[in-house]
């Protein structure tokens, strides 16, 4: 099988200052009496696995694990303090939804703006753009501006932009959770359909029958550290023991 | 893959992304407002006017073509100040964007400086309609406005670079620049003659300032003279100057942006 997603021994540290520091005069005058304490913090240490074409991998673990930080350094919003990323083929971050959204811009606007933002041409947006209409149900809204959206609305379009496009890897945290009812069992049906295409899914949820449901490896994050990763039944089910 | 290849590769999958920036920078400045873009020329239009009775009168330049003399400088001075504040401004303005998806960062303050350098050349139309108006007929030497304007360009990414950087670190850069942007103004010749000032003792305040020497080069091209070849060579200097810093200072501080955001 081939690997599309690799991490090797990564790291991400950040400095947590106790105060933030963002006014020059601040910031001289914590410089002149020594005052530029910075709390060195790994969100992530060591952290290596790889990947393969079509895995669907659940990332488990409590608040404060490392979880969307270990998912913003697999979309390059982060790069790793140390360690290394390989990553092959478009990338859809679901992170949250509607990333790069502007909201003086009609819905339509954003589909291109978000289409451009993901890396794909007006041309290709085109031609997905009635049936990204079309699951988003927002057709009577969509020369509206997105301010006047509900998060409802709003998370509604993202998803479905995000998912319109064909990514190789599809990067979710939590973004099954938003919605109505009956988005939340379109969407979930869509990711299926989409999984059946071969693409590369993390999953990130703390519902544990859904992670059962979509994915086939787990893996468990502790402060930072991954302290299981493997098939999705055996994990779980040490998931379960430890939050039990 | 190689450096440069990678990099190719950023340019055709974020060209689009980067012709979006500049159209929505465009569309939102003027959305909701009934004259839309015709702003950009009404706007430089009624300042001259002002600038014209008030300056006029004080300093006494009666010369019919006053009003094309202050808007060369008015022009190029608001492009330098917008366009350089939208950059400073353009990190944190797509903080959500930043935190979210990965995109080539320089993309904002580039296009922040390329929407407005867009609105500039359509205010342009305003000064040529006013100099044939009060009669500045053009030259051959109009085309030669070409080079300060490229400068000017370079000039504004460059700085723009510069103080994006430094404001994603420094929220007070933004009230600094506005300051720093206030002197450079009285320190550019836009509605009086630098004649004076260049013959006394302190004439390094303007022939220090690049931009006053684009504003004079622009200026020389528009009423047909001759372009002063030292003030091109300097200006066009701290141009490239500033890019180099602007750029480099960028690359190595983007990473950590967005810790700071």
């Amino acid at each position: 099988m081939e690997e599309v997603i690799r991490l090797e021994k990564v790291g991400m540290q950040f400095n947590l200052s106790k105060e933030k520091v963002d006014s020059l005069k601040e910031y001289a005058i914590k410089l002149v009496k020594r005052e530029l304490r910075f709390q060195e913090f790994w969100a992530l240490k060591d952290i290596s696995f790889a990947a393969e074409k079509g895995d669907r991998i659940g990332v488990l673990g409590l608040n404060g694990a490392g979880k969307s930080t270990l998912m913003k350094v697999v979309a390059g919003v982060f790069r790793p303090t140390e360690g290394t990323v390989m990553k092959k083929g478009v990338i859809a971050p679901l992170i949250e939804l509607g990333a790069g959204f502007d909201m003086q811009y009609t819905g339509a606007e954003n589909i291109y703006l978000n289409g451009a933002v993901l890396g794909y041409s007006r041309a290709y947006m085109r031609e997905r753009y009635d049936s990204i209409v079309e699951f988003s149900e927002l057709a009577d809204f969509i020369d509206v501006p997105l301010k006047n959206y509900s998060s409802g609305m709003r998370a509604r379009l993202g998803f479905s932009i995000a998912t319109m496009i064909q990514p190789d890897i599809l990067i979710l945290d939590e973004v099954l959770s938003v919605g109505d009812a009956k988005f939340k069992k379109k969407s979930e049906k869509r990711l299926l359909d989409m999984m059946d295409t071969g693409v590369t899914v993390l999953f990130v949820s703390h519902n544990l029958d859904q992670v059962k449901r979509v994915c086939n490896k787990a893996m468990i994050l502790d402060h930072g550290r991954m302290i299981d990763f493997g098939d999705m039944e055996r994990v779980t089910a040490r998931y379960k023991e430890m939050t039990a | 893959m190689s450096v440069v290849a990678q990099f190719k590769q950023e340019i055709r999958k974020y060209g689009n992304l980067f012709r979006e920036l500049v159209v929505k920078g465009i569309r939102l400045k003027y959305r909701r407002s009934y004259l839309g873009v015709v702003w950009s020329m009404i706007e430089p239009l009624l300042t001259m006017i002002v600038l014209t009775i008030v300056f006029g009168t004080l300093l006494n330049h009666k010369e019919r073509e006053f009003p094309v003399y202050i808007l060369c400088g008015r022009l190029v001075y608001s492009l330098f100040s917008q366009s350089t504040t939208a950059a400073l401004k353009s990190i944190r303005q797509n903080e959500s964007m930043i935190k979210k998806v990965y995109v080539p960062k320089f993309l904002y303050p580039l296009s922040s400086v390329c929407f407005n350098y867009v609105l500039f050349l359509i205010s342009l139309v305003v000064l040529f309609a006013v100099s044939l108006v009060l009669g500045v007929y053009p030259t051959l030497r109009i085309f030669l406005a070409l080079l300060p304007l490229f400068v000017l360009f370079v000039m504004s990414v460059g700085v723009g670079m510069l103080l994006a950087t430094v404001g994603v670190f420094f929220r007070d850069m933004e009230y600094l620049w506005n300051v720093f942007l206030m002197l450079i103004m009285y320190t550019c010749a836009i509605f009086y003659y630098p004649e004076k000032i260049l013959a006394s003792n302190v004439s390094w305040i303007l022939k220090y300032n690049p931009l006053f020497c684009v504003i004079s080069n622009f200026r020389s091209c528009i009423f047909g003279e001759a372009m002063d070849p030292g003030f091109l060579l300097y200006s066009a200097c701290f141009a490239g100057l500033s890019l180099l810093i602007g750029a480099l200072l960028f690359a190595k501080n983007e990473n950590r942006f967005i810790l700071y955001l």
